[in-house]
């Protein structure tokens, strides 16, 4: 069974009087145990709309969402559901619910009902995963954006959920704060064997995942692992930019110097070292 | 920008900022009290006397008191002075200028105003002083939890009075942010004129109300995201313990009260106590 499952999921918004504004076109997706899911798509695409219907904030017009078996249409499954998955938002600082960063990351557990003990080891842990145990009595206020965003992961990791869904939370940081929060999460997923969807715009954290998901205006358009990289028509109908080394490397190849498909910079250097390398040899055999 | 939510805490390490904030808050409600109980110069010079020892036993610089007293101060000043011109007492005036009278009764009258004033805010800033208002808050859901069984919403309060306080620096940099915007289009909050600057801040309140809704719709995503039922079945990370030494200072506190009534009555006919007394 599936730790999330989506099936033919349709959901509009209202919008004025007897309008709607359809976000989601019957969307069917799965998500393993452990697996590590890029979500990308445009602005409007329907990602953020895909984030809440995972773990029931609302629930579909038509089709059905599934964690673990347990449907979110049943306001009795919710807690449970919660349980299972949870969800970082964009805007660290409408997350944060008291006033000392400890006491925030403990509010999840507490709701729990697990007894002070054990509340005290979960945030102890969460706050040394993502590295912020140092700021554990510290208001939030005093923290960057990075920091912030690190204490609201941190705040859902204490539930222990099976699978992390981080509706853009990279969003509103700055690069600095986007690499310490995207380190955060590839260890979790490699250490913990966490679920992690990350929902972003950026391309960059999309090439770190195992696979991506493309949604353009309610429609899943591509589901597939890194070798989606080397579609680029795909990416480019559903209106993305494909990473800069992916692009530049789609540039050089049409003037015949084939990199073949580098997603990181490093990448991106190392393939060009081999191929000039291998450019050198073949020349120096040409010419004798 | 100053922090907020710290309010005007000042960390040191003392048995009063030790001390469990519900016993702290009940002796503020028994000191409260015993305040208005005071009515001769003796009693009052008795409960300073141990407002005193509080303040040095708190660690907290007693300048760093005076300072969180600098507005009442103030206002003390103008009162007394209004009412040591305004008194109409019996017998002889002592000067008089005008419509103006002074008289002895007047300025008793209005010293021991003063210092009723003075002593009734000391202690609450001492309070604010050596606990943080997250510490205040669980004390007094805490006091506040045997109204449970009216089906009065502790906990419901508790954690708004948290949210409230864990907004407001929030709060305070979205108006700076909308009061910026306003003004690179042109608006104008410098008029001298008050109603020309109530109107100024309308278009501040307008965009603030939306985006504090928006931000209460996302908190509350955020809340139901982490397993938020309610009071249902939560536990607490910190229970509050009280030691010893909370009991003690309670009972210290109750005996200080008791004596203060002996003031004010004269059970018993102890006479001595009376003659004391002014």
């Amino acid at each position: 069974m599936p730790l999330l499952e989506l099936k033919n999921v349709d959901y509009s918004y209202p919008s004025g009087d007897d309008d709607y504004i359809q976000a989601l076109y019957s969307v069917s997706l799965a998500v393993e145990r452990g697996e590590f899911v890029a979500l990308v798509g445009c602005n409007g695409s329907g990602k953020s709309t895909l984030a809440r219907l995972a773990n029931g904030l609302i629930t579909p017009d038509r089709g059905f969402v599934t964690v673990d078996g347990m449907s979110t249409d049943k306001k009795e499954n919710l807690y449970d559901i919660r349980k299972k998955i949870g969800v970082v938002f964009q805007n660290p600082d409408n997350q944060m619910v008291t006033t000392v960063v400890e006491d925030d990351v403990a509010f999840g557990p507490e709701n729990l009902g697990l007894p002070p003990a054990e509340i005290r080891e979960r945030v102890d842990w969460a706050l040394d995963c993502v590295g912020m145990r140092e700021y554990a009595k510290s208001g939030p206020f005093r923290l960057s954006g990075g920091q912030k965003q690190r204490v609201a992961i941190a705040g859902v990791l204490a539930i222990k959920p099976e699978l992390m869904i981080l509706d853009e939370a990279t969003g509103m940081l700055d690069p600095e704060g986007r690499a310490e929060v995207m380190k955060v999460v590839t260890d979790l997923n490699r250490r913990e064997h966490m679920a992690v969807v990350m929902i972003t715009h950026f391309m960059e954290e999309a090439a770190t995942a195992d696979r991506i998901i493309i949604l353009d205006r309610g429609h899943v358009v591509a589901d597939g692992g890194r070798e989606l990289f080397e579609r680029p028509e795909v990416f480019e109908r559903a209106g993305l930019m494909l990473p800069l080394p992916v692009r530049l490397a789609g540039a050089l190849k049409k003037n015949g110097f084939d990199l073949g498909c580098p997603l990181t910079v490093e990448q991106f250097v190392a393939e060009t070292k081999r191929a000039l390398t291998e450019r050198k040899t073949d020349g120096g055999g040409g010419s004798r | 920008m100053r922090d907020v939510t710290i309010g005007q805490y000042y960390p040191a390490n003392s048995i009063v900022h030790r001390a469990d904030p519900r016993f702290k808050l009940l002796i503020m409600l028994l000191y409260i009290v015993m305040v208005f109980f005071c009515d001769s110069f003796f009693s009052f010079g008795f409960l300073t006397l141990f407002v005193l020892v509080t303040v040095l036993i708190s660690r907290v610089p007693p300048l760093k008191v005076l300072k969180g007293l600098r507005m009442v101060i103030v206002v003390v000043l103008i009162t007394t002075v209004l009412m040591i011109i305004f008194y109409r007492g019996e017998g002889e005036p002592l000067a008089e200028w005008k419509i103006f009278r002074i008289y002895l009764d007047g300025i008793y009258a209005s010293i021991k105003l003063a210092w009723r004033l003075m002593l009734l805010v000391v202690m609450p800033t001492l309070l604010t002083l050596t606990s943080t208002p997250t510490e205040l808050c669980d004390g007094l859901e805490s006091l506040l939890s045997p109204l449970k069984k009216l089906h009065f919403p502790v906990h419901e309060l508790a954690l708004i009075m948290s949210i409230a306080l864990r907004l407001i620096p929030t709060l305070i940099e979205e108006t700076d942010k909308i009061m910026n915007a306003q003004k690179a289009r042109g608006a104008k909050f410098e008029s001298r004129n008050p109603f020309k600057k109530i109107k100024a801040m309308l278009p501040v309140l307008i965009p603030l109300f939306v985006s504090s809704f928006r931000r209460a719709d996302d908190l509350a995503d955020a809340m139901d995201s982490r397993c938020y039922r309610g009071a249902k079945g939560r536990t607490r990370m910190k229970s509050l313990k009280f030691h010893a030494g909370d009991v003690i200072a309670l009972l210290v506190w109750c005996i200080i009260f008791v004596c203060v009534l002996f003031l004010k009555y004269n059970w018993f006919g102890w006479a001595f106590i009376a003659v004391i007394g002014l």
